[in-house]
C-alpha cells in the first residue's frame, strides 16, 4: 500500500523534473502519468498494490476538484458582468466539442470494425 | 456565557485546517448521496452540488477563500497523484488504445481545435471582452496547463481556472445525455469525447460509469492538454 503510494509520488516528482528539464508544455503530473505508463509497459504487468491505490484515488477523483471549484467565489463579479457571452460560450462550445469528438471517434471505430468483419468473413 | 464559549470555539476552529477540510468532505459526501439517490443522473453532479453548498456556507460566515483553502489544500494536493494514477486504467486498456491510435489522435486534435475556436468566437460574437475571450479559449484543458496557455495568450489565468472547472462540470452534466441523443453507444468514443471536452471532471464521471470510458477519457485529457498547448499559441500567432 505504502510502496505503491511512494511509487506514484516518485513518478509525479520525476514528471515535474522531466517537464522542467525539457520545457514540454504539459503539467508535471501528466508527465508522471506518462512515465508510470511507460514503466508498466516495460515491466509488462500491473502490481496488485498499485492497482488498489490507483483505484482508491480515481474512485474519488471528482472530490479533488471541489477546492478549486469553490474558487468561483473569487470571480463572481466578473462572471456576472459578462454572464451572457460566458455562459453561452461555455455551454455551446462544450456541447459542440463533445459531439464532434464522439461522432468522429465512433465513425473511425465503425469503419474499422466493418473492414475487420469483411476481412474476417472472406 | 454559552455564546461566549461558542464564539471562542468558532475562532479556534475557523483558524485550523480541520474545519474546512472536514466541511469539504461532508459537502462532497452530501453531493454524492444526492447523486446516488438520483440514480447517477449526470445533472446532479456532485462537484457542482458540493461547490454550491460550500460557496453558500463561506459567504454566510464571511470566510475568505484563502482561509477555506488553508484546509481544503490537502484534498487539492491529491489531484497530482490522481493524475499520475490515470496510467493504470490506460495500461489496462492498452491493447484497445494501440489498435485505434490514429482515430484517437485525429479525434482529440479535432476536438481540441473545436473547443478553443468555438469558445473564443462565441465570446467575441456575443460582445464579451477580449480578455474573457482569451481566458476562455483553453477552457477544455486541464487547469494547470490551461492557466499557462491563458497567460501566454494574454488572458487572466485565475479566471481561466474558474472557466475550466465550470466547463468540466457542464461537460460531465450535459455530455452523457447529448451523446445518448446522438446515438453514441461506443464506450471508447463516449470516454474520449468527455475527456477531450471536460478534462478531469469529465474523466471522473466516465470512471464512475465504465472502465473503458474512464481509460479513454484520461488519455484524451492528457493528449488534449498537449495538443492545445502546442496548437493554440501557434494559431494565435498566425492570426496576428
Amino acid at each position: 500500500m505504502l510502496d505503491a503510494l511512494t511509487l506514484i509520488l516518485c513518478c509525479q516528482l520525476a514528471g515535474e523534473l522531466l517537464v522542467t528539464a525539457t520545457g514540454l508544455p504539459i503539467p508535471g503530473p501528466v508527465g508522471g502519468m506518462a512515465l508510470l505508463f511507460a514503466g508498466l509497459v516495460i515491466r509488462g504487468g500491473l502490481p496488485g498494490d498499485l492497482a488498489t491505490v490507483a483505484d482508491a484515488l480515481l474512485g474519488n477523483l471528482s472530490l479533488l476538484f471541489v477546492p478549486a471549484g469553490v474558487g468561483v467565489m473569487l470571480h463572481l463579479g466578473l462572471l456576472e458582468a459578462e454572464i451572457v457571452p460566458i455562459s453561452v460560450a461555455l455551454i455551446v462550445s462544450t456541447l459542440i466539442t463533445i459531439a464532434v469528438t464522439a461522432l468522429m471517434m465512433q465513425w473511425f471505430n465503425q469503419r474499422g470494425s466493418e473492414t475487420g468483419d469483411t476481412e474476417g468473413g472472406r | 456565557m454559552i455564546s461566549g464559549n461558542l464564539s471562542e470555539i468558532w475562532v479556534y476552529l475557523s483558524a485550523s485546517p480541520l474545519l474546512h477540510l472536514t466541511l469539504t468532505l461532508v459537502a462532497y459526501q452530501a453531493g454524492i448521496w444526492v447523486y446516488r439517490r438520483g440514480g447517477l443522473n449526470p445533472l446532479l453532479n456532485p462537484v457542482l452540488l458540493a461547490v454550491c453548498v460550500l460557496v453558500g456556507a463561506l459567504t454566510l460566515t464571511g470566510t475568505s477563500y484563502s482561509t477555506y483553502f488553508g484546509g481544503a489544500q490537502f484534498v487539492h494536493f491529491l489531484l497530482g497523484p490522481a493524475t499520475v494514477a490515470l496510467a493504470i486504467p490506460l495500461f489496462r486498456q492498452f491493447d484497445r488504445v494501440k489498435r485505434s491510435a490514429l482515430a484517437i489522435l485525429t479525434s482529440v486534435i479535432t476536438g481540441s481545435l473545436t473547443a478553443s475556436i468555438s469558445a473564443f468566437a462565441l465570446v467575441k460574437l456575443l460582445g464579451g471582452s477580449a480578455v474573457t475571450a482569451l481566458s476562455i479559449a483553453p477552457k477544455s484543458v486541464t487547469a494547470p496547463v490551461a492557466m499557462g496557455i491563458s497567460e501566454q495568450l494574454g488572458g487572466l489565468p485565475s479566471l481561466t481556472a474558474v472557466l475550466v472547472i465550470l466547463t468540466g462540470i457542464l461537460g460531465a452534466m450535459l455530455g452523457p445525455p447529448l451523446m445518448t441523443l446522438l446515438g453514441i453507444k461506443d464506450w471508447s468514443a463516449r470516454g474520449l469525447a468527455i475527456g477531450t471536452a471536460s478534462h478531469g471532471i469529465g474523466t471522473a464521471r466516465a470512471l464512475q460509469v465504465n472502465e473503458v470510458a474512464g481509460a479513454f477519457a484520461g488519455l484524451a485529457m492528457g493528449l488534449n492538454a498537449l495538443a492545445t498547448a502546442i496548437l493554440l499559441p501557434l494559431l494565435w500567432r498566425l492570426m496576428h
